[in-house]
């Protein structure tokens, strides 16, 4: 079986698989505690501290490996959130048709029509700035692109022959979404949440360098970036490094997703070949 | 004959690369080892079931292979030279010129963005056979000879603006105007009504005669190939099964095969008597789409318990649409439906479970009509499941039963849609229909898209079936010669209405209104020179023109 997993696939699995299991055992992985001051300012790479240490003193590696997995995670819980909601949603506007189709597609037209990022942004002034707070409204804002995707792809589906079929032996809507349409729908949304997750973690980092994501002390990339952002003058790499982590997992969490994608579609059964 | 040959084919070997699911690639080979020779001015038929490799031989002599197909062996003569050695250049300038193609579907051939004539001149203009003006004279006297209304005009209207039967005219028409030596006609008739067909086929005929050129047919109706062919090859598999005279494979064939596709549909079913009450009644249904279109006009039949009935039409006279209705997708607007004696809803979500349950429905296309992601078992078990509760051992066991029905056995239990074939794929659609043990089951073309030999089994099948469950079926058809075997009554349906109806002794015999003679003379016989006679004895002429 392994011998079938083409080798960009391998690499994605790996570097993907690399980057879970860190967030996961962040704290048995980390040489050194998330917040503890172990050294001067901006220490370059040494035996002890591999990637140096960051602007007050703390061991960067330990820093990355803990603000991993809460981008990680809010990232994940964000996609899955959105993911859930958009695509129930979507498929639910497909199959029921007329006025209520146009309600749910009006208002993910106006959400959608209003840039992510400042939304989030006034959301959040008003907001505690909390992580589950967090995972919530990056996940309802992302939810209608999840929905556009799932309304267009069951649209096609609702129209086939086989949940015609379904609809004359008076199967209900749950059996026709959940049954007839999600497992023909689930190739070009597994393609998209491979996007959508690195778009989450984009977005994550984008609020915490904003000041409006993940709150000190915790760590998180897009918080590493902003507390280590003036050493670059000083020729100082330490704000590279989530930039680094962030283009790995964003290549290698497609790479896994286009494999998945490419199995699914040549599955026993699958639509095309 | 070798030497006056136009097109001589040796040996040709064509390979495909498949991808079968989970495993690695294979090639597999296309065409084997077949050789056919063809002399000036006559015409041969390649007939075959889907996978023969007709299409593929006939593209070939064009030096053409589809996507990922590869010409592997053989030369193809054309002319006295091997066109598969002449590389691009050389193609180019035998394409359009020396050998011309007519597609099966005229309507997605053409490009509906330029006017029918700039098309149909394009390739005499390109390869210098003759000046524009020249051209344009040509194409109007041969859309003169193809039989085209206002041949001097319909040049200038676009391909949407014309029918199909049409259509494939004006493309024959383009094959000829630069006056090939070679045309290879690709199931010119087979997306076409019969009573268009016919039309088309005399055209085609008449065509072929006036100007002299070679034809290559292909089709998978031996019935039309033996009207237009001198020669007929058939194919089996990418080898030849049997070459002959057109008259020696209809009245003298040799093989086993080419004997089952002469006596094809040979079932006889008697008819029989209808009972006192009838299981569903329509009465006076009218419908419409959207948009005021009624495409239903004020129809009534009945159909009694374990009977068929047969709906004759051709597209667009609304006999899917009385499925429809019937079936509550399209809530009549006037008129009643009584089912085994209580009156239906008009819509489908306001009928009873059991109402559902005693209507099932086969569709024509079973590959769509089968969810991909389920399993055979899934898809016959979830109405045993559905209607009757069954569960675990007990559903498996049904699943069994039902599989055995459809003389497939418990085997194809596990395996998806897409690892059966055709015929196997419209077997397990019937076994879902009768899991849920119906009165009546709608049958909408279910044989159109089946080879006729997979067709055949398929109706016996159901013969057997009606039998054993004692089920009625509505059944929908354009074909006639489906009709003649299985029907205990029938509905004449032209237009919306049905225009006659009766049981099956009554309205196939005479005295005929004039579309039920026009649709039962538009039917191909296997019988040479059944053309002309078709032709001359007509009353009616058909929409297609």
């Amino acid at each position: 079986m392994i011998k079938r997993i083409p080798l960009a696939a391998l690499i994605g699995l790996f570097f993907t698989a690399l980057y879970f299991f860190a967030a996961i055992f962040a704290p048995l992985i980390a040489p050194y505690g998330m917040a503890e001051v172990v050294g001067d300012v901006w220490e370059p790479a040494s035996a002890q501290h591999w990637l140096g240490t960051d602007n007050i003193g703390r061991d960067l590696l330990t820093r990355m490996i803990y603000g991993g997995r809460t981008t990680i995670f809010i990232a994940t819980a964000a996609t899955i959130l959105s993911f859930s909601l958009g695509a129930v949603l979507g498929f639910t506007a497909a199959v029921l048709g007329g006025w209520a189709d146009q309600f749910l597609s009006r208002v993910v037209d106006l959400v959608m029509s209003i840039p992510s990022l400042i939304l989030a942004l006034v959301i959040l002034s008003v907001t505690p700035v909390t992580v589950p707070v967090l995972v919530v409204i990056m996940g309802l804002l992302d939810s209608t692109r999840v929905f556009r995707l799932a309304r267009a792809v069951a649209v096609d589906i609702n129209v086939m022959d086989y949940v015609e079929a379904a609809k004359l032996r008076g199967e209900g809507r749950r059996w026709i979404i959940f049954r007839e349409i999600l497992p023909n729908a689930l190739s070009p949304l597994v393609a998209e949440m491979g996007l959508r997750f690195i778009f989450m973690v984009l977005f994550i980092s984008t609020l915490s360098f904003l000041g409006l994501g993940v709150q000190p002390p915790m760590a998180d990339w897009g918080g590493i970036v902003k507390e280590n952002k003036d050493g670059i003058v000083y020729g100082i790499g330490a704000a590279l490094w989530p930039a680094v982590a962030i283009a790995t997992l964003a290549i290698s969490v497609n790479l896994v997703a286009d494999w998945v994608l490419n199995r699914t579609t040549s599955l026993k059964g699958g639509r095309g070949g | 004959m070798a030497d006056n040959a136009l097109l001589d084919i040796k040996n040709l070997r064509i390979e495909a690369t498949v991808y079968p699911p989970g495993e690695d690639p294979q090639d597999v080979v296309i065409v084997d080892d077949v050789s056919l020779q063809l002399e000036k001015g006559k015409v041969l038929g390649l007939i075959g079931e889907s996978g023969a490799g007709k299409s593929t031989i006939g593209l070939s002599s064009m030096g053409y292979g589809r996507g990922g197909v590869r010409i592997t062996g053989g030369e193809v003569i054309l002319n006295g030279t091997d066109i598969l050695t002449g590389g691009v250049r050389g193609l180019r300038k035998v394409r359009g010129k020396e050998v011309c193609y007519v597609a099966q579907s005229a309507a997605a051939a053409f490009n509906p963005a330029h006017k029918l004539m700039d098309q149909v001149i394009e390739a005499a203009i390109e390869h210098g056979v003759a000046s524009r003006a020249e051209a344009r004279k040509r194409a109007v006297t041969l859309f003169g000879k193809l039989g085209l209304p206002d041949p001097e005009h319909i040049g200038q209207r676009y391909p949407h603006q014309v029918s199909g039967g049409q259509l494939q005219r004006v493309m024959t028409a383009m094959a000829l105007c630069s006056q090939p030596d070679l045309i290879v006609f690709d199931e010119p008739t087979t997306a076409l009504d019969v009573t268009t067909q016919i039309d088309v086929l005399a055209a085609i005929k008449e065509a072929i005669r006036d100007t002299g050129v070679a034809a290559l047919y292909i089709t998978h109706d031996l019935a039309v190939v033996a009207q237009v062919s001198d020669h007929i090859m058939v194919l089996r598999n990418g080898k030849k099964v049997e070459y002959g005279t057109a008259e020696q494979i209809i009245n003298d064939p040799h093989e086993e095969y080419t004997r089952a596709l002469v006596s094809v549909r040979s079932i006889a079913h008697e008819e029989k008597k209808p009972t006192e009450t009838p299981i569903l009644s329509v009465k006076h249904v009218t419908a419409s789409y959207g948009g005021g279109i009624t495409v239903l006009k004020d129809v009534s039949v009945d159909i009694h318990e374990g009977q068929t009935l047969a709906v004759v039409g051709e597209s667009g006279s609304g006999k899917s649409t009385m499925a429809r209705a019937i079936t509550g997708l399209l809530p009549p607007s006037e008129g009643e439906i009584t089912f085994d004696g209580r009156t239906l809803s008009r819509r489908l979500d306001q009928r009873t479970k059991n109402d559902l349950r005693e209507l099932q429905m086969i569709y024509q296309m079973a590959d769509v009509a089968m969810n991909p992601r389920q399993t055979v078992a899934t898809i016959i078990g979830r109405p045993l499941e559905f209607y009757f509760g069954l569960r675990g051992k007990e559903r498996d066991r049904r699943i069994g039963e039902l599989l055995d029905e459809i003389e497939m056995g418990t085997g194809f239990a596990d395996r998806y849609p897409a690892e059966l074939s055709g015929g196997q794929k419209q077997r397990v659609c019937i076994a879902r229909a009768l899991a849920a043990k119906p009165k009546l089951i709608i049958c909408d073309e279910v044989t159109s898209a089946l080879d006729p030999l997979v067709a055949d089994g398929i109706l016996k099948l159901l013969l057997n079936l009606q039998k054993i469950e004692n089920v009625a079926y509505l059944f929908i058809t354009h074909d006639l010669a489906t009709v003649r075997a299985i029907a205990d009554s029938i509905a004449v349906m032209f237009q919306g209405k049905v225009v006659r109806y009766g049981p099956k002794s009554q309205v196939l015999s005479p005295p005929f209104d004039d579309y039920t003679d026009l649709l039962l003379s538009s039917v191909p016989e296997m019988q040479i020179g059944w053309l002309e006679k078709a032709l001359a004895n007509r009353k009616m002429e058909s929409a297609g023109n």
